[in-house]
């Protein structure tokens, strides 16, 4: 089938509540129906051209003020309507969560992150969603509101596989929640794609807490090589509680390559991303360290 | 499908429509407003040619629908000059040779206004950087950068 990307073919009532409340209110009235959420429509419009994904109601959330904030009191609360470029602006996001930081700025171009939102990217679910690590290891929550009563779930518990995730159709993530960081702790993301503003073929986050040459407690998740970002448990087993140095390092970085499962794709095949892998996770593993105040 | 009524301002001009729930904004500027200097290119959000300033911000227009603009600001290229006074970034890039084909310059500079808003001191890196979602088919983008750099030292002497 060919596409026409200059018009947009298939019909739908729209919606641009101004209040929560009445986005809810809408919600819960077509939940039974074709219904959407519109963020930035980055990654929506563009299936609504491309695979004809179909939409009978539209609910566009980004004038509704209340979604519009960022609070930097005590870790950071990200509002449902805030763009991605707002997000990079704030000092305290590059400053004490610097994988989010990197990952943000990773995606795609200015214009794009002007329009795109982390909920949208979560929503969305692609295996490669560049907020989607960054957030797993910094134990982020979703606030997810609905006319029901609201309930928050870990990113990390949100996502189950290629565009699936556990939202229920009368719901909408009205906040992204990180908590506080330790000073003693430290991060990286790191993604590898054909072009800067492509797609990756891997990324990645890690985080981790110093105490003095011991290596406290990790994380390490893997994105685009899995059906979802995946932690690589067995990797962050090794590193945690042991006294770091380069060779353990190497370890862990290999060990994280075996427990990867990618697949060959467009973008590459699968040996080269588990040797990819490897390499990515030993640099970031060494970045992070260093950004904790460790040394080697 | 119902239309909309949306209000919105062009080039600090008001304008009122009536739009359907689907249409893109690059097809009400181009084809309602005939404000043709914005360009369809991917109409998937990979090439920035369908760039428009909103709220004085970069978005493709593309991947816009012209309902969600109700009540914005919206620039396009037509809106940059001053009456016959281009704007410097449109000297810059006649000056450096910049322009070859034309289908690309209109978002490039766009972008590249915003750019120098955020940052009037950045270096070769941080422009290319800035301007990545803006592909160019025709100059190998020496000559856009060189423009864009070259703006930035005369807004700062100026
Ligand atoms: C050219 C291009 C380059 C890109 N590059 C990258 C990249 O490098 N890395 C990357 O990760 N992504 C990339 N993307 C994908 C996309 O930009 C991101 O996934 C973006 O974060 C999506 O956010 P959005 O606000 O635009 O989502 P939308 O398109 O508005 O929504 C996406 C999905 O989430 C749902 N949704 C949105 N908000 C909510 C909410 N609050 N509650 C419930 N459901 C909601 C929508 O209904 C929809 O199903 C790219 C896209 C394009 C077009
Ligand atoms: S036409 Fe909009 S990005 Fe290519
Ligand atoms: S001048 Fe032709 S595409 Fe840039």
């Amino acid at each position: 089938m060919s596409t026409n990307t200059k018009i947009l073919t298939q019909e739908f009532e729209y919606f641009a509540p101004k209040t929560l409340e009445e986005t809810l209110g809408l919600l819960c009235k077509y939940k039974d129906k074709n219904t959407k959420i519109l963020a930035g429509g980055t990654d929506l419009l563009v299936k609504m051209k491309t695979i004809n994904l179909n939409v009978d109601y539209l609910i566009n959330i980004k004038d509704i003020s209340e979604l519009n904030f960022i609070n930097t009191d005590g870790g950071l609360k990200i509002g449902a309507a805030v763009p991605l470029s707002h997000i990079e602006r704030v000092g305290k996001v590059k400053e004490k969560y610097p994988a989010l930081y990197e990952g943000i700025k990773s995606m795609a171009a200015i214009a794009i992150r002007n329009m795109a939102t982390i909920p949208g990217n979560i929503c969305n679910a692609s295996p490669a969603g560049d907020t989607i690590p960054p957030l797993i290891v910094y134990s982020a929550e979703l606030k997810l509101v609905s006319k029901r009563g609201e309930r928050t779930v870990q990113v990390e518990d949100f996502i189950t596989g290629v565009g699936k995730t556990i939202i229920k159709a009368d719901e909408l993530v009205t906040q992204v929640n990180i908590p506080e960081i330790n000073n003693n702790s430290g991060s990286a993301f790191s993604k590898k794609s054909r072009v800067k503003a492509d797609i990756a073929k891997i990324n990645l986050a890690i985080w981790l807490e110093r105490d003095g040459n011991f290596c406290k407690y990790c994380k390490i998740v893997l994105g685009s090589v899995f059906i979802k970002a995946v932690r690589a448990k067995k990797a962050e087993d090794l590193l945690r509680e042991q006294i770091v140095n380069d060779d353990l390092f190497i370890k862990v970085a290999k060990k994280a390559s075996e427990e990867i499962k990618p697949i060959d794709d467009v973008r590459s095949i699968a040996e080269y991303r588990t040797d990819l892998a490897q390499v990515m996770v030993e640099d970031s593993l060494k970045l992070a360290w260093g950004r904790a105040g460790g040394e080697l | 499908m119902k239309k909309i009524e949306i209000e919105f301002t062009i080039n600090g001009k008001k304008r009122r429509l009536s739009v359907k729930p689907n249409d893109l904004l690059i097809n009400i500027i181009r084809n309602d407003l005939f404000l043709t200097g914005s360009k369809y290119g991917c109409g998937i959000g990979e090439c920035g040619a369908c760039t428009v300033l909103l709220n004085g911000e970069p978005v493709l227009s593309c991947l816009t629908l012209a309902a969600t603009v109700d009540g914005k600001e919206i620039t396009t290229i037509e809106g940059l000059a001053i009456g016959d006074e281009l704007h410097p970034m449109q000297k810059a890039f006649l000056k450096n040779g910049a322009v070859q084909c034309g289908f690309c310059t209109p978002g490039m500079i766009l972008t590249a206004t915003a750019l120098l808003k955020e940052n009037p001191n950045s270096t070769e890196d941080e422009i290319r950087d800035y301007m990545r979602g803006n592909l160019c088919r025709c100059t190998g983008y020496i000559q856009i950068v060189k423009a864009i750099k070259s703006c930035e030292n005369n807004l700062e002497t100026s």
